[in-house]
Order: structure tokens, then C-alpha cells, then sequence
């Protein structure tokens, strides 16, 4: 049985631990926050963070997460005042908004790795996360400006 | 555009429709007024160098239930001050959400960070049309907002009148209180609610609205988007993000081709996966045209949502495919360039072509092509349903909720009075969720469980295989080309299959809307021109996906331009500014537009083609790029204008081909005319998105079809253009609105000019042209 926790709460799953840790999430904890955008990793919009690396909740089993940190978009600062969501804030880069919390959780992943990434650091870590509204140019500039950049 | 279409379909009546429904409309809110109107009348007096408005007629009234402007349906005050504002339309991403509530904040002079706001549900009687697509919202609705806010202001003036007993005159109202100018005094809008609700609403004859100096949020784009904070912390709720008590999970296994049928269906193994606790076949529609109803299939429920998709993939079915299994996408191509060879309908005809072709001593020919497209918004489609006591209650991401209302009422057979629809935040929309046939599957699969709540998901492979698909279209062009190099003679043939198949038995043949988009309405002063459509016929659902048939016609007429100019050996956008001819406002009966040209909806003579407003942006796009500076080799610019949706757009896109051939554009710079404008930031942001958009549709999306069945089934093949290669830096420049400019589209009309303009900068920085789209993001080298 797999023993966790989510943001900070410590957890036990008895359900199937194949269960992808994004149904995990937002079926059964409702942690609405990581969202379903294309079930195969290949969107990010389900971002999360197992011990503070960035994961795809869609293809990521609830058993990987055992004995480990889940932290999703609800958990990454108590008042949502994590750098990344400043900046995110500072130069309104949302439009839809639905890729922005996966996107969020990528670009703080980055920034504990790197504090301070180079402009092709940033796209490449950024790559894999799709926004179909476009706002890859505020979130680029939002990455440096979170990292004291800017 | 649904609207459009049923109007188009009810056999030519749609000028006596659009009359009754505005005298019914005008005379109960006639009749609501002069009961308590002209009292107000009397005590609102003039409010200092306030203007009258000098409003206009726009395309709203002949929408479904046109515009409400009474105020105390969109605007509540708490007695303690508090505001909140309804926001009738769909939130996607525009920005609507924030900006229209803003117009009607500024002119009520209330403090937006005391505004809350409020979604209304799908109510058009209530609240006015709802249906939030082809970028209607502020073109519709900004004068009924600042109408709602202006009369709002000058109540809770009169209501301060009274309480001091003095002039009206004297009272200003100013950031969230009004003053007594004479006195000092101040009354907070919590102190003035009560009263000031309780008196009757104000007529627009007598309403003074804020001149631009006095603007406080209108054209300074200071505010953030309300949901902001929400956004950044996971807190917004969209589709998915609704649940209820004892809700079930749903999803659908759907016939693979449009009219395909269940053959036999084999769920033991579903029955078996556990959480899985009901199986339940549905019946699709019986022969087209299909409109929004589901397509039919195998719905499987279950405690969760990771146990519906397992037993979903559990599950035998064997479909029968239908008549659509013929579709393919290679074949049907083919046919097309070959049908675009030949004359067509004619759609538009001015001077004489023929002559103009026999006489030319040079032609230029181009065919350009574009695949299928899914919208593909980053929230997949989802809805939660449940039906209490006959009553249905549906939460959804949808773009037009009376619409979806209407049609959930009818296909219960039940009263629209008990039919209720919430709308979420939609994670993106661009056109799919105004089609609501997601909603409906939701509503009877809570039907087979006795009403309970149920989440209907839809994957991702759902959506990429189950749209309403942007159509696919040959255009091919033709310019006759005297011995002065000019012009004489220009021939589009446009083949493509039309929207109009979805909802009508298919003609082959487009309808005046898709000839309205950037085709028959095509602006150059060349004498001779003749529009002709050639027959395709429809083998998928064809629907509306952001900015619709613009994107086809703006890719292959100012690609023609760019290659002309190569032809002629001139610059490309000299050759484009000449094109265009002289400042004229186009007159559609010399130019032979046909007699049913569509021009979005807008009455022309207050939305017309102006070409002085698309040569204005060309200069002005060409300029803030600096048109004509050297570049180094590898590296080319590309210009391209479109007037779409009544705004004028016109983008130059650098490109950078990299030693491996891949195309990389480092700047795009937008110049735009929307008329009047409200948020300059979220214009901004809407064009950044768009040469995004226009970037995926340009190099990367393409739905094809074998079989009958779409090949493609989620991101990694249906490609959207990522951080890897997008436009890196989006330059706009909005052009200051002249008088008589109304406010135009935002959403959609930075779309078409990205795909020309890239296509024309590869061209100059390589020296190849590309002319079907997707073009790919890499050139031979």
C-alpha cells in the first residue's frame, strides 16, 4: 500500500497503484488544480512534482509515488506566492488559463534545478509543455523573470 | 455562426426575421420605460462635459435575442459597496470575461478592485445573446455594457439627489462614491444602492456617457484578467473541475467514421474491470445531416474516471462504417486541384474576365491547399449532467449555453424551463464548443442512471478524432497580367467543403458566409474579377475553427500577391499597396459582390471595407518592422494583410532558416485596426496567441482521414506548434480608432495574415514557395 504525501499531508492509497497519479489527484483527493489535457505526457497540462522534479501525473502510476513528496499547484506556496506564480502574474501570460498551472509547476521544477537557465534552457524545459492559446512568449520571458532575470 | 447558418437555411428570410424580433424586442422595452422612464427623465439632467453616445446599429440585433441594456440585470451593490457585475458571455481566453465587465466598472465609475463577477448561466431572454463566437463579444456588446454603466451612474447620482435634496447637477460620481460638488459631502455607492436600485432605469436618450479623456480602465489595459490569481494557484474551475456528491465517471467509445453504426458490442470484459458499473449503447443520428447531435456509440460508467477508461479499452465493438468510409484525405486532394482547374459556380463577377485573360499578354497562376484541422483546445471536452425531478442541471466549458440549452430541451422532450446550463471557464475553445454535442451524450447517459450526476470525460484522442473539422480547400488563383505589368483580369476558384453540410443536405457547394471570408470580398482594384466555388462534397463533420475560411483565402491571395511581385520583379509590398488601389470604402454592388454578401453579420454602412484602414496597417506593419532593411543571407521577411470579422490585420514575419532547414521566425510584427478599442493589453495577447495559432496551422496541424477514420489521435501527431519553434517575439501596434471606426473582432482576426506572411518570408529568405499547409518547419537545403 503506498504511503506518501500530498503537499505536505501524508497519504495511503489502498486503490490500484497503477492508477495514474493525475485520477489520483483530481478523482479521488480533488485537487483540481493538475489537469487532464492528454493522458499520454505529451502535454504537461498534468504537471506535478515528486520530490520536487517535474512528472506528468497523467503517466506517472500512483506507485511511483511511494515514500515520496507529491507537491501539485495547490501545494506549491501556502499563498501562491512561489516566484514563478509572481512572475506569471507580473506579465499576465495566461489567456485560457488551463495549461498554466502544468506550466507553472514545469518552470518552478526548472528553477530549483537551475536558478538561473539560459533563454535555451528555459525552451528546452518548456518544450513539452503545450499551450494552444499561445502564450509561449510571456511564459518564456515570465521563466526569466521569475529566475531574477529580467 | 450557427445563428447565420439557420438564418441562411430558413430559404432567404432573414431581413423580415431580423425586423420582427427588433420591434417585438424594442417594444417591450419600450413599454417597460415609459411607465417610470420619463419621470427619470426629467431629474437626470445633463452630468457635466459627458457626451451623448452616438450609437450605431450593429449586427447584434439580428442575433437571437439581440442585446439587453438594462442595468439591473447585469449590475448588483451590496449595501456595503460591494459590485458584482454579470458577465453573460463565455470565457476562453480572450479576456471577454474581464474586459466587458470593465467597460460597464469605468462607466458607472465603480473601483474594479471592488467589482466581483458573476457568469451567467445560459439565459438569452435574460441577458441578451450568448452565443460567444465569431469575435462578436465587444463588437456586440460594448454599447449595451457602457449603456448598463452609464445609466447605472447617473441612478445612483439621482438617488444621491434626493437624499441631499439638491440638483442633480451637483452630484459627480467618482470612483465608488458620488460627491456633492457644491458641498463636499460624499455618499458611498453602499449607502446609495438601495435607492439608487429602486429607481427606475434611465432611457438611452437621456444618458450622458464618459468622453475618452474621463476613461479610467477603457483603453489603458492597467487591469489584470480577473481570474488571474485563480489561474496561478489552480484555483479556476473549469469543465473537469466540477464535482457533486456521488457523481459517476463517464466516457465513450464513438464510431471512428461520421455515420458509422454499432454492429455488435462485446462489454464482458468492461463489466469485469473494477469501478466499472454500467454499459450503455446509443443510437446515432439516422442519416445527416448530423448538426451537434452525438454521433452514437458505447458510453461506459464508472466510480472513476481512470476505471471508465480502462473498461473503455476493454471493450469489443465492431462498427459498421456507412457511406463516409470512402474518405480519403490523398484521393480527395487530388479531386480538388483537378475541380479548381475547371470553372465553378460563380460567386462574384465584375467587368469582364474572359476578355480581360484573352487580351492579357502575361497570367500568373497559384494553387494553394490546406489540410483538415481539429481546434484541439487544451481542455479536453467534458461536462457534468444530472437530472432531478424531470429538472436537468448541465456544468460545461461551452461557448454558446442557450444554444446547448435549447437543444438539451429538445432532445428530452422536456421544457426549456427545466433545462439548466452552468458555464465553466472553457480551457480554450476556438470554435469546438459551440457545438454541443458533448453536452447532450452527458445528459442522457445521467438519463440511463436514473438522473445521478455523471462527469462525461473526453480523451484527447476523442477530441483530435470526433471534431467538427476545419475544412480542407483548394483556392486557386489567376491574374491576367497587362503589358504594363498591371493587373487587369483576377479568377479565384475556392473548392472546399462547406460548413453548411452539417447542418443541411449537402450541396457540394459553399454558402455566403465562407464566400464572405476573405474571398468574394476580396479588396483589390482590379476590373475584372470573378469569384467561382467548384463542388466538393462533405465526408466529416465540417465546422467553424478560429477565424473559419479566412485562414485558406488570406494564405493563397496574399501569397499570390508576394508572388506576383517575384513575377514582376517588384517589392512585395509595394506590389500588395497597389493592389489595393486607391482609399476607397468598397461598393459591393459595383464590385459584384454577390447579392447575399456577408459582411460578419454587420451592416455595411457602418462596418465597410475600407481599404484606406487595410493600406493603414500594411504601412504601418512595414514601418515598426523596418520593410526593407538588409538581412543576412538565410533570413527574409514576409508581409501579409487581412481584414477579417470588421478588424484590419496586417503582419510582416522575419524568418531565420537555420543550417538544417529548419524555419525559425524571431519577430512578427502586428499591426491592427480593430475601430474602437477596450483592452490594449489583451489585444495584444490575443495577437501574440494568434501568430501561435496561425504558426500551427501554418507549418505543423493536419487531420487526415483513410478509411473514413481520422489518422491522427493526439498531440504527437496532430502537431501544434511548442516552445521548440513558435513565433519568439510578437510586436503590435494598435492603430488609434478614427470616428465612425466601431469596435471590430480581436479573437480570430490575427489568425489569417500569420500563414501568407510566412510562407512569403520563407520565399524571400530561400528562395522556395511553399503553398500547402501545414508547410512543415523545415526546407530543403
Amino acid at each position: 500500500m503506498p504511503t506518501f504525501t500530498i503537499n505536505g499531508e501524508s497519504r495511503q492509497f489502498d486503490g490500484d497503484g497503477d492508477m495514474p497519479l493525475l485520477w489520483y489527484l483530481r478523482d479521488e483527493l480533488g485537487l483540481t488544480g493538475t489537469k487532464f489535457g492528454c493522458g499520454a505526457g505529451v502535454c504537461g497540462a498534468c504537471t506535478a512534482h515528486i520530490d520536487g522534479e517535474a512528472v506528468r501525473a497523467c503517466v506517472t502510476p500512483v506507485s511511483a509515488a511511494e515514500g515520496k513528496k507529491v507537491t501539485t499547484i495547490e501545494g506549491l506556496h501556502p499563498q501562491g506566492d512561489h516566484a514563478v506564480q509572481k512572475a506569471w502574474r507580473e506579465l499576465s501570460v495566461p489567456q485560457c488559463g488551463f495549461c498554466q498551472a502544468g506550466q507553472i509547476m514545469q518552470a518552478a521544477s526548472l528553477l530549483t534545478k537551475n536558478p538561473s537557465p539560459s533563454d535555451e534552457e528555459i525552451t528546452a524545459e518548456m518544450a513539452g509543455n503545450i499551450c494552444r492559446c499561445g502564450c509561449y512568449e510571456r511564459i518564456h520571458s515570465a521563466v526569466r523573470l521569475a529566475a531574477g532575470g529580467v | 455562426m450557427l445563428h447565420y447558418l439557420e438564418q441562411d437555411l430558413k430559404s432567404g428570410t432573414p431581413a423580415s426575421r431580423t425586423l420582427i424580433e427588433n420591434v417585438s424586442r424594442r417594444s417591450f422595452l419600450g413599454g417597460a420605460l415609459t411607465v417610470s422612464g420619463f419621470v427619470m427623465a426629467i431629474n437626470v439632467a445633463p452630468a457635466g462635459a459627458r457626451e451623448a453616445l452616438k450609437s450605431y446599429p450593429t449586427g447584434a440585433a439580428g442575433m437571437p435575442h439581440g442585446v439587453i441594456t438594462d442595468p439591473k440585470i447585469f449590475i448588483a451593490i451590496s449595501d456595503k459597496g460591494d459590485v458584482t457585475i454579470v458577465t453573460h458571455r463565455s470565457e476562453m481566453g480572450t479576456g471577454i470575461r474581464t474586459s466587458l465587465p470593465l467597460v460597464v466598472a469605468d462607466e458607472m465609475e465603480a473601483d474594479w478592485t471592488r467589482v466581483k463577477i458573476d457568469q451567467a448561466p445560459g439565459d438569452e431572454p435574460k441577458y441578451g445573446n450568448q452565443d460567444t463566437d465569431g469575435s462578436r463579444s465587444m463588437r456586440h456588446f460594448i454599447q449595451p455594457m457602457r449603456q448598463c454603466g452609464a445609466a447605472m451612474r447617473q441612478m445612483l447620482e439621482a438617488a444621491a439627489a434626493a437624499k441631499w435634496n439638491c440638483d442633480i447637477g451637483q452630484c459627480k460620481a467618482q470612483l465608488h462614491e458620488v460627491v456633492n460638488t457644491e458641498s463636499g459631502e460624499k455618499l458611498g455607492y453602499g449607502e446609495l444602492a438601495q435607492a439608487a436600485m429602486s429607481l427606475p432605469v434611465p432611457a438611452l436618450e437621456t444618458l450622458k456617457f464618459k468622453s475618452q479623456d474621463e476613461f479610467r480602465y477603457m483603453r489603458k489595459g492597467e487591469a489584470k484578467i480577473y481570474d488571474l490569481h485563480d489561474i496561478t494557484t489552480g484555483k479556476a474551475i473549469y469543465g473537469a473541475d466540477i464535482r457533486l456528491p456521488g457523481m459517476k465517471y463517464a466516457v465513450m467509445a464513438r464510431p471512428p467514421v461520421v455515420g458509422g453504426k454499432i454492429k455488435s458490442v462485446n462489454s464482458e470484459a468492461t463489466k469485469k474491470v473494477p469501478g466499472v458499473e454500467g454499459v450503455f449503447e446509443f443510437a446515432g443520428p439516422d442519416a445527416p445531416p448530423y448538426k451537434f447531435a452525438p454521433v452514437g456509440g458505447v458510453a461506459v460508467v464508472a466510480n472513476s474516471t481512470f476505471a471508465a477508461l480502462k473498461g473503455r479499452e476493454a471493450l469489443e465493438v465492431e462498427w459498421d462504417h456507412g457511406a463516409n468510409a470512402v474518405y480519403d484525405t490523398e484521393t480527395y486532394t487530388k479531386a480538388m486541384y483537378e475541380t479548381a482547374k475547371k470553372p465553378g459556380k460563380v460567386i462574384r463577377n465584375q467587368g469582364d474576365v474572359d476578355k480581360a485573360f484573352a487580351e492579357a499578354k502575361d497570367t500568373f497562376v497559384g494553387e494553394y491547399h490546406q489540410a483538415h484541422m481539429a481546434q484541439a483546445p487544451m481542455e479536453p471536452l467534458v461536462a457534468v449532467a444530472r437530472i432531478v425531478d424531470g429538472k436537468v442541471e448541465v456544468w460545461a466549458p461551452v461557448q454558446s449555453p442557450f444554444g446547448a440549452r435549447k437543444d438539451i430541451a429538445e432532445a428530452l422532450k422536456i421544457p426549456i424551463e427545466n433545462v439548466t446550463v452552468h458555464v465553466t471557464l472553457l480551457g480554450g475553445g476556438f470554435g469546438r464548443k459551440s457545438k454541443w454535442d458533448w453536452m447532450i451524450e452527458a445528459v442522457h447517459i445521467s438519463q440511463k442512471i436514473g438522473g445521478a450526476p455523471v462527469k462525461l470525460q473526453w480523451s484527447r484522442e476523442d477530441d483530435i478524432q470526433h471534431s467538427f473539422y476545419h475544412t480542407t480547400s483548394v483556392e486557386r488563383i489567376e491574374m491576367a497580367i497587362d503589358a504594363k505589368g498591371k493587373v487587369t483580369g483576377w479568377r479565384h476558384r475556392s473548392v472546399a467543403p462547406s460548413i453548411v453540410s452539417t447542418f443541411a443536405p449537402d450541396s457540394g457547394y459553399q454558402f455566403n458566409i465562407e464566400y464572405g471570408m476573405g474571398f468574394a470580398d476580396m479588396p483589390f482594384e482590379i476590373a475584372n474579377v470573378r469569384c467561382e466555388n467548384g463542388e466538393a462534397k462533405a465526408h466529416a463533420r465540417i465546422g467553424w475553427f478560429r477565424s473559419v475560411s479566412n485562414l485558406p483565402r488570406a494564405f493563397a491571395v496574399q501569397s499570390a500577391v508576394a508572388e506576383l511581385a517575384h513575377k514582376l520583379g517588384r517589392d512585395p509590398k509595394d506590389m500588395l499597396l497597389e493592389l489595393l488601389g486607391s482609399d476607397r470604402v468598397i461598393d459591393p454592388k459595383a464590385a459584384g459582390f454577390p447579392e447575399d454578401f456577408w459582411n460578419y453579420g454587420e451592416p455595411y454602412p457602418e462596418f465597410p471595407i475600407n481599404v484606406a484602414r487595410l493600406k493603414g496597417v500594411v504601412n504601418l506593419a512595414a514601418e515598426k518592422a523596418g520593410w526593407g532593411k538588409t538581412l543576412p543571407a538565410g533570413e527574409g521577411l514576409g508581409i501579409a494583410v487581412h481584414r477579417a470579422f470588421a478588424s484590419y490585420v496586417a503582419m510582416v514575419v522575419h524568418v531565420k532558416i537555420d543550417k538544417d532547414g529548419t524555419i525559425r521566425v524571431p519577430e512578427v510584427t502586428a499591426a491592427v485596426d480593430c475601430g474602437f478599442y477596450v483592452n490594449p493589453e489583451r489585444i495584444r495577447s490575443q495577437m501574440e496567441g494568434a501568430a501561435v495559432m496561425g504558426m500551427s496551422a501554418a507549418a505543423y496541424s493536419a487531420i487526415t482521414f483513410k478509411g473514413g477514420a481520422v489518422e491522427q489521435s493526439n498531440y504527437a501527431d496532430f502537431q501544434v506548434a511548442t516552445m521548440a519553434n513558435f513565433p519568439q517575439k510578437v510586436s503590435v501596434h494598435i492603430v488609434e480608432p478614427k470616428e465612425g471606426h466601431h469596435a471590430g473582432g480581436i479573437g480570430e482576426p490575427g489568425v489569417p495574415p500569420f500563414a501568407p506572411a510566412f510562407a512569403n518570408a520563407i520565399f524571400a529568405a530561400s528562395g522556395q514557395r511553399l503553398r500547402s499547409m501545414p508547410m512543415g518547419d523545415k526546407i530543403k537545403v
